[in-house]
């Protein structure tokens, strides 16, 4: 009895894996041969670019890594409504009361082809967690609880008003 | 010498009771079949997967298709060389062969799990962004769109 089991545990010990893989979650935009891109607004993009050096650039100018969170929540919810910031747009969404300012802006996430990918990584996750924090923030302010503790309806509606707007740009030369 | 003098006059150390190992063992079995999955494919690159701390973890192994790319391991350098490499299943790939991977992939679920299939990336942290985009572009044209950049989960300092 015992040799058997100790047979099996030790397969199962051998042929399994402990680990449960975790990474940063993104829906790719579908395909679509030769189409010319959106005209946005030039104040409604938030540029991001490495180069091949793994330097950082907002909008053109050297950056730190560090600055890119802060960057990104001001760009968005543009609080002095700065003509160089986010439009902002009032509407009603489904679940939430009242009004809310939702943000035209978008990331644009721009690297080079010799940019590693632990950095680019480290970006994704920079502006992932801004965005996180924002939801976090319009979570505390309209229903007093962080965007975790929400029911799944309610984080819907959060996800809605502030949706991760991140646009990943096919890799050009930069810089 | 004394061993030999008293043999026969003490009956030595009991021997220890074994009819609970069997419980025992099979308790390990269990947590073990329980807390783990099967290891499906050897893993012919070397990777070193990047930091994150906003993770989000991929909750169905089934639904989950896995795309490796590093540098090939030692055995396979002399063949494939030490540039980064793309591994589907358990053999080394080109670019084209990824859209064929993802279709058969996606013939292998059910009819009501396919739109949930996600497209891990487990790459090296020191790969170059054009293998990877070249892999995102492929995976767009085979419409398979959602897609986990593995990493590792990163200890945080939390400030609030």
């Amino acid at each position: 009895m015992a040799d058997v089991a100790f047979i099996l545990l030790i397969f199962f010990i051998v042929s399994t894996t402990m680990d449960v893989d975790s990474g940063i979650y993104r829906v790719l935009p579908q395909w679509v041969e030769d189409v010319e891109a959106p005209k946005i607004n030039k104040r409604n993009t938030f540029v991001v670019s490495i180069n091949k050096n793994n330097d950082l650039g907002i909008n053109g100018e050297y950056a730190y890594i560090t600055d890119i969170k802060d960057r990104l929540k001001e760009f968005i919810l543009n609080p002095r409504d700065d003509q160089h910031l986010s439009e902002k747009e009032f509407k009603e969404v489904e679940g939430i009361p009242g009004t809310v300012a939702m943000s035209k802006g978008i990331v644009s996430l721009q690297n080079d082809r010799g940019t590693d990918y632990g950095a680019y990584m480290e970006v994704q996750n920079e502006l992932v967690k801004g965005f996180n924090e924002l939801r976090d923030e319009f979570s505390m302010a309209t229903f007093g609880m962080r965007f975790d503790k929400l029911d799944e309806a309610k984080q819907e509606a959060v996800r809605k008003v502030i949706p991760t707007a991140i646009s990943e740009a096919e890799p050009e030369e930069i810089k | 010498m004394s061993r030999f003098d008293r043999k026969g006059k003490t009956k030595g150390v009991p021997s220890i009771s074994t009819s609970s190992l069997p419980d025992i063992v099979f308790t390990l079995l269990f947590f073990f079949m329980v807390s783990t999955t099967l290891r499906e494919t050897t893993v012919n690159v070397s990777y070193r997967l990047p930091e994150a701390t906003e993770t989000v973890k991929l909750e169905k192994k089934s639904l989950v298709t896995n795309i490796y790319v590093g540098a090939p391991r030692m055995e396979y350098q002399a063949r494939y060389g030490t540039d980064s490499k793309i591994q589907l299943d358990d053999k080394f790939a080109s670019l084209g062969d990824i859209r064929g991977f993802i279709a058969g992939e996606w013939e292998k679920r059910d009819e009501a799990d396919r739109p949930k299939m996600t497209v891990s990336i487990k790459a090296d942290e020191k790969t170059k962004m054009g293998i990877i985009t070249d892999i995102k572009t492929e995976l767009r044209k085979a419409e398979a769109l959602k897609v986990s950049y593995i990493a590792r989960k990163k200890v945080v300092d939390t400030k609030y």
